[in-house]
This record gives structure tokens, C-alpha cells and sequence, in this order.
């Protein structure tokens, strides 16, 4: 097996017992990025420089028995809204261009304490603004798997590295979607786990109230170790939860006997491509094969989520990104004539089209006359929505579905009409809303060869649920797929 | 016959906390220290930085709430005020709209035509924005982000006040109340307590009000006292010119006594709150309210009222003594450590009190130690300075808080006791003024004082007076 | 459609956000914002009385620091990425209220 087709466990196992060196590792990292980024253009940037001095720091500390850790020397790439020190760091927007952050993000610090080697950051959607990965500012990321294709977004770069293996896992970060989705695009894994349990220190905000950091992996194992390595209380960030149940490697158990499996009617509607359903179902089928009571049920109110999202989404961002305006960092217009066409020429010529759209919405939301109707509706409608989730989840340990209506769209398809846009989150939304965690795995293929992703969504912290369900369905599947 | 006009006016009372560190980060809430040396990326509104909320602003909020009669909102919050401008990093400002900390609460004032209660509308918890400084060499500004993040509270009153007198009394309420509590030095000359007025005008006799307009940048009591002025004469006017006030913010320009509307094209006013997500709501139990209710300190009142009980020190002294907390510590401490209420009062009263109004100092500025008036007190009191002498010593204590017992003597100011030192003095005072002698001895007592006062001179004034008076006399009569 | 946005409507959200728009991105921003709403008043369809409007999923509260300087003096890093800059200050155009 050659090194880039290593998971990333089974690499820090080599790295570990000393069959490959933490710079050898990184090497082929680097060789697999020079070799597909003509093609794929994962990162916005490649630290080459800074890996390798990394990799020769992080091998002595294995030697030395300071690093133990299952993901010690094992490179990653981190998406680029997440700060790192010293460390070019755009959101991929023209308006930080040239941004460096002077901290480094409390996940990413996390993951370099265990050892980890950072590559280099990957693009995405402005600001995380899109599930294309084609708003950034820095260049469209293709899917490896069929390069005429978008791989998703927002962490669009994040989920295309790993599926090229141009790096061994990635974080993400997920709004309203933005790692389930593009794993499913891209054929891997991805968590986003349940609000406040990674913290959000360092990550430039899009929708405070719904973003997360999660993993992006080549399987659940990685899923599971990357998670429990950056999950952490951090008193840094007022809405980080502490929590005693982050041994989340512990729930990688082949069994769901007896799990209760509800499926949502609601999801199987209109809009889904028949044969992502016949994937999803066909995963259930699986499930249930192995011992899972698996039952179709009703959400209810799944049409009501995306509205909601897009009332708060916007409304939070168009607050989050009034700090952009080039006074403090990034780009400052060169000509302008007083403050207040500074701040104007700025910020549009800083902003792409789609941050704008969700700027200029959001702060019409908000606005004097607006805020009841658009802005508190859509908070009664998130409560009414969590409340769903409730009744299902008394009755269900985990909630399975597709985690999008199709497979990844051909580049510039989606951008034309924005609100059909929109309307693929439908399956991913909710989850922000009611803040539960959920995940992404492979479950097939379409006829062209695209991947299709299955989601388990959980209850608010029973993200060993999720993680139990999907190993199981990715033990079972590769199996049969095997035979 | 020209009408009658009432004045209505509402204040809203920003007041700077006392706290070490900044309101949602560990930054120093220093006054001073060049630009941008107190920041860090949570008050300079870096991507990715988050706010979390110090502990002890809720307090001082809740204490200054509760001794200003307020009912809690125990489920209280944080909202996003949004505008652009430079001084706020974040281009919002985290303040509180929809659940403020305390509202609904009253303060009792006193002026010449007699008590009166203010109501207290809400007080909310907020940041404080950084400072532009305006170049003088280049045509630009400069942003300082070190009081970006200072804790405020805004104590907005409802519109119950009607003349000058009575904002005055009001703003000395506060001022005192809040000294009291600790939660702020309220120097309304470097900024920590900051007025803006809510001034309409109606015609007397009727009771809906007229359209208000804000007034800010009032820098001074008598500022407010003009810009109260100022805008009361403005509204009538336009209101006998059959013209309307404009409901708009203003700012005063103290140097020209007028003001002038500060609405721009570019400013919407439209401030778009919502709840912080950045931030959880602020839970406060009762069991919270009841420990710093158990906190509370004497508030002025009670103390004015203790003085004159405990120490017969007269009202209107106690009155002075009370006035600022710092005063009141002074007298209470130096007090306890010389057992001489009557005399640490008539330092503080008289010789304190002049210095300050040479030095254009306020009570809050007092830097001198306790112990050192109080030694000063024993110094007087044992005989070993006169009070001639102690005055010097003080204006010392005063200016650099020497230790008086040393002083005095390394300026060799001790009194000299010695008994022939001083008969020596005075036999060369006589010798050397016969005429003075000869017209005591032909019965003009005034001579005497003179040979006493000469002996003072002689001696520098370090003789006990009356020592020197016994001597003179004993030795012109032998 | 039934939001019809107005060019004063565009106009006012732009100096609300600070964004100033071409000719082009005006019209397209009145016909996304117009759909949008449309779609968001879908959320009327819904019977939400009595619902209390829910910002934080999970009911926790009370989380505070201490009050103890923890940052020193970290002007250089703060001022590393400024556009402009003077004597220690961000540099902006001239500003006067």
C-alpha cells in the first residue's frame, strides 16, 4: 500500500512504529499536491516550507516519546476560514487577501498539540457562503472524482484534498451543510458534531449560532479520531459545552442490534434524484440487516428549515462580517475620498456577489420594521424545528437520509439561480438549527460514477450514535463491496 | 403675552466601571499607556476572536441597579447594536436592548425647592468604544483601541426632570451613589461618567410631551448647564416660530454655547439589534441579588448622618466630609488611627479643602496617607510642632504624602523645648531692645507681644509661643 | 412577486451594509432579494404564536471570566496587518462627528 493511500490511522501507526518517518509522510503529501492541484486546486495556500520543518520537529518529539497520540505526524490540511498563526489565511475572499493571522484557531492548536502537520489551507466558498466552493475568490476546486464537477461546499477544498489525497484528513466547518454535503460530493467522510463541542475560537464566523468545526476524513474511523482530538471545552468561546463523552474512538463498534433507525418520509419527496434514493435506501436496507429496527416516520416541517436558516444565516453574517472594512486588516480600496466611501469601496470591492446577496438580505432582516416579521419568525420557527427533532429522537436513536437531493452538479450550473441553490441544503439545515451533530458516509455511487453520501443525524451529544451506525454501515458495505 | 414653556428632560448617564480588565477580554482597563498597547484581537475585532464576559461588571451593574431601586431582569442578555464607524472595531457594539440588566427603579433628590423622586427607566451593561485622535500634522485620524472594550453601564432616567437644578442634583446622586458603591471614580472631566440630554419643551399645563432632541458631547456640569440652556431657548423659539423640533441627535459645542444636528447621509440610525450569538443570557438568582445586597455599603446619607452621631461633627461639615468617598475614607481612617475626629475633620475641612481649590483639584485626586495626617495630628498634639509649623508639613503631605515625623526633622522644624535655649533667646531679645523694655515697664502692654514676637522670629517659630510668652513675662517683671 | 423592492429600498440596505453596487448589481440584487422574501414568507404558512424565539439551542447561561488581567501589551501583532498605520495608531481618512 503506498503512503497516500494510507487512512490516517493507519499511517500514525506506521509513523509510530517507525516504518515511515513523519517527513517521508509528508513528502508524499506534498508530491500528491504538486501532482493533482493543476487539476483539483484544493488549497488556497501550500505551507511546503513550513510543513517540513514541522515534520522534522514533530518526528523528534515521536522519538522522544513526547508524542504518543494515534495522529501524531500524520499531515492534514485545514480550511481556510480557520486562523493559523503566521499563516496566510483568507475565508476566500478578496477582502482578506492578504490576512495573517497573529493566533491560531483553538481546533487547529488542538490538532497540532497531538501532533498533527499542517500543509496548508483549503479553499472554500467566501466566507463560507455557497455549496459549490466556486464563490471563493481564489479559483474554482474541481472533484477529483470527475473534474467537470464541483465538489461541494462550503468546505469544498477540505473534502477534494482528502478524496485526492492530498492530505490524510482536513477540518471543515459547517453552517448549514458545509462538510456534509461536500463529503458526500467528494465520497468521504465528515462530522459536524453537535454545537459547542468544538470551539469556535479562531474560526471566522459566518452564522455564529450555527457554525462548527468538524472532520473530513478518508472513513469513520478518522472521522472519529479527528473529532475527539479536536473537540475540547474552551473558555475562550462563551458557547463551547463542556462535555465528559469525547472518546468518541470508543464508539467505532461493529453492531447496531437493536438501534432504532427512523427515516423521515419527508426527506423522500419531490426534488430527490432517484438514484441517490435508491442508495440511501439501500444503506438503510443494510442497517437493518444487521440488527437495526429501522422505521420510516414524519419530520414534519422540513420545508420551513431553509427559510429559517437563510433569515438567520444572513442576519448573523451581515452582522459577523461589518468588521471587514479595512481599517484593521485586509484590503482598503486604493482610491476613495472620506471614511464612508472607504468603508464602501472596501468592502464591494472586497466582497463577492453572494456575500453581498447575504449581506444585503441580512440586513434587511434586521432592519427597523423587519426584525419581528423576518427575524424573530424564523427564531420561532428554529424552535418549532428543535422541538421536531425532540419528538423524533424520543422515539429514534439515530435519523437516516441522503445528505443531498443529487450528487455533485457540473461546474457553473449553480450559481445562475440562487435560490435553487438554496434549495439543496434541504436535507442539511435543520441539523444547524436544532444544533445536532450528524454525519456523512459514502454509501454508492450514480451511473456517472459520482458519489453519494448517506447522513446519520443524532440527538444533541450522541454523537457515538452516529459514529456506531456509520461504522457499522461502512464495515458491512465495503464487505459486500469487497466480495 | 408670550406662553409658558416647560422643560422635560430625560438623562442617559454612561458611567465607566471600576473593573481591572475589559468588559468581554483580559485586557487592562488602565487609563493612559500609548495607542493600541491594552488591545488584543477580542477588542480589536480580529476574525475568529470571541467575547467572554467578566464577572464583575455584572455585579457593579447589579449593585449600582439595586441601590438605585431597580427591579432585576434575572434572565437578562446581550444584543449586537450595529453601525460602522472607526472607533468600533467590530462595527457593532455589544450593549443590551431587548432584556437590560436592571429597569424600573427611582433615586431621590434634593434641591433648593425640595425632594423629588427621578425614575430610573433601565440600566444596561456595554463596551466602551476606542478613541479617534485626530492628526494635527496630516489630514487623517488615528484609532486607539485601548478603552475598545471598557466596561459601561448607561443609566437612562425617565423624563422627570425639569430645570438644570434638577440634572445637577440628579448627576450628583449618581455620581455619589456610585463612587459609594466602588463601581466607578464617575470623573465626569476624564470621561468615566458621561451625560447625554433628552430635552423637550411643552406649554405649561399640558401633559403630552413635545418631540425630544439628544444632546451629546457634554463634557462638564456647567456645560450640561449651558447646553440645557441653550436647547430650551432653541426648541421655544422654533416652536413660537410656528416652526417644529426635529427629533435628531446633536452635539453641543460648549465654546460656541450652541449645537448642531449630527445626522449624515451615511447615517441610517438604524442600529438592526439583535441577540448576541456570541454570548449566553445572564441568569441571576436570588440568592446572587441577596449577596451583593450583603455587600452594599453606608451610603452617603447614612454616613452624613453617622458623623454628625457618632463624631458631633456639624451637618454641614459632614456634608463636606461625604461628599466623595474618597473624602470619607480619609476622614474615617485617619480618624481610626488617631482617635480625633474634631481635628482630622478641620484638616480635611480647612487646610485640605484650600489646597485643593489652588491646585484645581478635585476630592478624587487626594493622594496623601492616612497615617501621615494622622501622625501629623500626634506631632501637634504632643507639643512638638505649633500649628504654624504643622500647616507647612501638611501642604508637604499634601503635595507628595511626606512622613511628617521625618520631615520635621531633617528641616529641623521640632520645636526647641530646651528651657535654656529659650531663656537665652529672650535675654538677647531684651538686651537688644531696651525702648521695648522701658515702655513695658511704663505700662504699654503691647510691647511685651513684640518682644515675644521677635523671640518667635529668632527661633524661627520652633518655640512653643506660649513658653515664650511665660519667659518674656518673667523676666521683664524680675 | 410580491416583495417588490425598491431602488430606495436597495439604497438603504447599501448604507445600511456599507456596500456600494453597479448599476447591474442593483437589479439583480433587487430581483435575488425580492425572490428570497418571497420564499422566506413561506415561514407565514406557519402558526408560530407562542413560540418564544429561540437563539441558543441549549439553555446555558451564566459563563464568565474572572476579573484578572491575563493580556499584555501586543500592539505589534495587532497593528501587523493594518492597511495603514501611524505612531501606533490605525490610520484612517479623517473622521469628525
Amino acid at each position: 500500500m503506498s503512503i497516500s493511500e494510507m487512512t490516517a490511522l493507519e499511517l500514525g501507526r506506521r509513523i509510530r512504529s517507525g516504518d515511515v518517518t513523519v517527513l517521508e509522510a509528508v513528502q508524499e503529501a506534498l508530491d500528491q499536491i504538486k501532482k493533482k492541484e493543476p487539476d483539483i486546486h484544493a488549497y488556497v495556500t501550500v505551507d511546503e516550507e513550513g510543513a517540513l520543518k514541522r515534520a522534522a520537529k514533530v518526528q523528534a518529539m515521536i522519538e522522544r516519546g513526547d508524542l504518543k497520540g494515534p495522529l501524531a505526524g500524520v499531515p492534514a490540511a485545514v480550511k481556510d476560514n480557520l486562523c493559523t498563526k503566521d499563516l496566510l489565511t483568507t475565508c476566500g475572499s478578496n477582502i482578506l487577501y492578504n490576512f495573517v493571522p497573529t493566533y491560531t484557531a483553538e481546533a487547529v492548536q488542538n490538532l497540532e498539540k497531538a501532533g498533527a502537520v499542517i500543509l496548508g489551507k483549503t479553499n472554500m466558498d467566501e466566507f463560507a457562503m455557497g455549496s459549490t466552493t466556486e464563490t471563493s475568490a481564489f479559483g474554482v476546486t474541481k472533484n477529483p472524482w470527475n473534474t467537470d464537477h464541483v465538489p461541494g461546499g462550503s468546505s469544498g477544498g477540505s473534502c477534494a484534498a482528502v478524496a485526492a489525497g492530498e492530505c490524510f484528513y482536513a477540518l471543515g466547518s459547517d453552517t448549514g451543510g458545509s462538510i456534509r454535503q461536500p463529503s458526500s460530493f467528494c465520497g468521504v467522510t465528515g462530522i459536524k458534531p453537535t454545537y459547542g463541542t468544538v470551539s469556535r475560537y479562531g474560526l471566522i464566523a459566518y452564522g455564529s449560532s450555527l457554525d462548527q468545526v468538524g472532520p473530513v476524513a478518508k472513513d469513520v474511523s478518522d472521522c472519529a479520531a479527528v473529532l475527539e482530538t479536536i473537540a475540547s471545552y474552551d473558555k475562550k468561546d462563551s458557547t463551547s459545552i463542556p462535555r465528559k463523552d469525547l472518546d468518541f474512538t470508543g464508539a467505532l463498534v461493529d453492531d447496531v442490534k437493536g438501534m432504532k433507525i427512523g427515516i423521515p418520509r419527508d426527506y423522500f419527496g419531490e426534488g430527490l434524484d432517484g438514484q441517490v434514493r435508491e442508495a440511501v435506501m439501500r444503506a438503510a436496507g443494510i442497517l437493518k440487516d444487521r440488527g437495526a429496527v429501522v422505521e420510516e416516520f414524519d419530520l414534519s416541517l422540513v420545508e420551513y428549515a431553509i427559510p429559517a436558516y437563510y433569515v438567520i444565516a444572513s442576519a448573523e453574517a451581515s452582522s459577523n462580517l461589518s468588521r471587514f472594512d479595512g481599517v484593521k486588516y485586509g484590503l482598503r480600496a486604493k482610491e476613495y475620498e472620506g471614511l464612508h466611501q472607504m468603508y464602501k469601496k472596501s468592502r464591494s470591492e472586497g466582497f463577492g456577489p453572494e456575500v453581498k446577496r447575504r449581506i444585503m438580505l441580512g440586513s434587511f432582516v434586521l432592519s427597523s420594521g423587519y426584525y419581528d416579521a423576518y427575524y424573530l419568525k424564523a427564531l420561532r420557527t428554529k424552535a418549532l424545528i428543535k422541538q421536531a427533532f425532540d419528538k423524533a429522537f424520543a422515539d429514534y436513536d439515530v435519523i437516516l437520509g441522503p445528505a443531498a437531493p443529487t450528487t455533485a452538479p457540473k461546474l457553473g450550473e449553480s450559481l445562475k439561480d440562487p435560490l435553487k441553490m438554496y434549495l439543496g441544503d434541504i436535507y442539511t439545515v435543520s441539523v444547524n438549527l436544532a444544533g445536532l451533530p450528524a454525519m456523512t458516509v459514502p454509501c454508492g455511487q450514480d451511473q456517472a460514477g459520482l458519489p453519494i453520501g448517506l447522513q446519520l443525524i443524532g440527538d444533541c451529544f450522541q454523537e457515538k450514535k452516529i459514529i456506531r451506525a456509520a461504522y457499522t454501515f461502512e464495515q458491512t458495505f465495503t464487505r459486500r463491496e469487497e466480495r | 403675552m408670550s406662553r409658558q414653556y416647560e422643560t422635560v428632560i430625560g438623562l442617559e448617564v454612561h458611567v465607566e466601571l471600576a473593573t481591572k480588565t475589559k468588559i468581554f477580554c483580559g485586557c487592562s482597563t488602565e487609563f493612559g499607556g500609548e495607542p493600541n498597547t491594552h488591545t488584543c484581537p477580542v477588542c480589536t475585532g480580529m476574525p475568529g476572536s470571541l467575547p467572554v464576559l467578566n464577572r464583575q461588571v455584572v455585579e457593579y451593574a447589579l449593585a449600582v441597579g439595586l441601590a438605585a431601586n431597580c427591579q432585576i431582569n434575572q434572565y437578562c442578555k446581550f444584543d449586537r447594536k450595529n453601525y460602522f464607524y472607526p472607533d468600533n472595531p467590530q462595527n457593532y457594539q455589544i450593549s443590551q436592548l431587548y432584556l437590560p440588566i436592571c429597569h424600573d427603579g427611582w433615586v431621590e433628590i434634593d434641591t433648593a425647592s425640595g425632594k423629588k423622586k427621578i425614575g430610573i427607566h433601565e440600566i444596561h451593561m456595554e463596551e466602551d468604544a476606542g478613541k479617534l485622535i485626530h492628526d494635527e500634522w496630516e489630514d487623517c485620524s488615528l484609532v486607539d483601541y485601548n478603552r475598545s472594550g471598557v466596561p459601561l453601564i448607561e443609566i437612562v432616567s425617565e423624563p422627570d426632570m425639569r430645570n438644570a437644578d434638577e440634572v445637577m442634583a440628579y448627576l450628583e446622586k449618581l455620581r455619589l451613589m456610585i463612587q459609594y458603591l466602588g463601581a466607578s471614580d464617575c470623573k465626569l472631566q476624564e470621561g468615566s461618567m458621561r451625560a447625554d440630554v433628552n430635552l423637550s419643551v411643552r406649554e405649561a399645563g399640558t401633559s403630552r410631551l413635545g418631540t425630544r432632541t439628544e444632546m451629546k458631547n457634554l463634557n462638564s456640569f456647567k456645560a450640561i448647564a449651558r447646553a440645557i440652556e441653550g436647547e430650551r431657548a432653541r426648541q421655544i423659539e422654533l416652536l413660537e416660530d410656528g416652526k417644529k423640533v426635529i427629533q435628531e441627535t446633536r452635539r453641543w459645542d460648549d465654546n460656541k454655547e450652541s449645537s448642531y444636528a449630527m445626522r449624515s447621509k451615511e447615517d441610517a440610525q438604524d442600529y438592526r439589534y439583535f441577540p448576541d450569538p456570541d454570548l449566553l443570557p445572564v441568569v441571576i438568582s436570588d440568592q446572587w441579588i441577596q449577596e451583593i445586597k450583603s455587600r452594599q455599603p453606608e451610603m452617603q446619607p447614612e454616613k452624613m448622618a453617622r458623623y454628625q452621631k457618632e463624631f458631633q461633627i456639624p451637618e454641614y461639615d459632614a456634608g463636606i466630609l461625604t461628599s466623595t468617598i474618597h473624602m470619607a475614607r480619609l476622614f474615617e481612617k485617619t480618624t481610626a488611627l488617631c482617635g480625633k475626629p474634631k481635628e482630622v475633620s478641620n484638616w480635611l475641612m480647612v487646610e485640605t479643602m484650600r489646597l485643593l481649590k489652588e491646585h484645581e483639584q478635585t476630592p478624587e485626586d487626594l493622594s496623601f496617607s492616612p497615617e501621615n495626617l494622622a501622625r501629623l495630628i500626634a506631632l501637634v498634639d504632643e507639643g512638638a510642632i505649633n500649628r504654624t509649623v504643622a500647616k507647612t508639613v501638611f501642604e508637604q503631605i499634601f503635595a507628595q504624602d511626606v512622613d511628617p515625623e521625618k520631615y520635621v526633622e531633617e528641616k529641623g522644624l521640632g520645636m526647641v523645648s530646651d528651657q535654656g535655649a529659650l531663656r537665652k533667646a529672650v535675654e538677647d531679645v531684651i538686651a537688644a531692645n531696651p525702648q521695648s523694655v522701658e515702655d513695658y515697664r511704663k505700662g504699654k502692654e503691647k510691647a511685651m507681644g513684640y518682644l515675644v514676637g521677635q523671640t518667635m522670629r529668632a527661633m524661627k517659630g520652633k518655640a512653643d509661643p506660649g513658653m515664650v510668652n511665660k519667659i518674656v513675662k518673667e523676666l521683664l517683671t524680675k | 412577486m410580491a416583495n417588490l423592492i425598491s431602488d430606495e429600498t436597495i439604497e438603504y440596505v447599501g448604507i445600511l451594509a456599507k456596500l456600494e453596487l453597479s448599476q447591474e448589481e442593483r437589479e439583480t440584487a433587487k430581483r435575488d432579494m425580492g425572490r428570497m422574501l418571497d420564499y422566506i414568507d413561506k415561514l407565514n404558512e406557519l402558526d408560530t404564536s407562542g413560540v418564544e424565539p429561540m437563539s441558543h439551542v441549549f439553555s446555558l447561561n451564566n459563563v464568565f471570566r474572572e476579573d484578572v488581567v491575563t493580556n499584555g501589551d501586543q500592539r505589534s501583532s495587532i497593528l501587523k496587518n493594518a492597511p495603514e498605520q501611524k505612531e501606533g495608531a490605525f490610520k484612517v481618512p479623517k473622521t469628525v462627528e
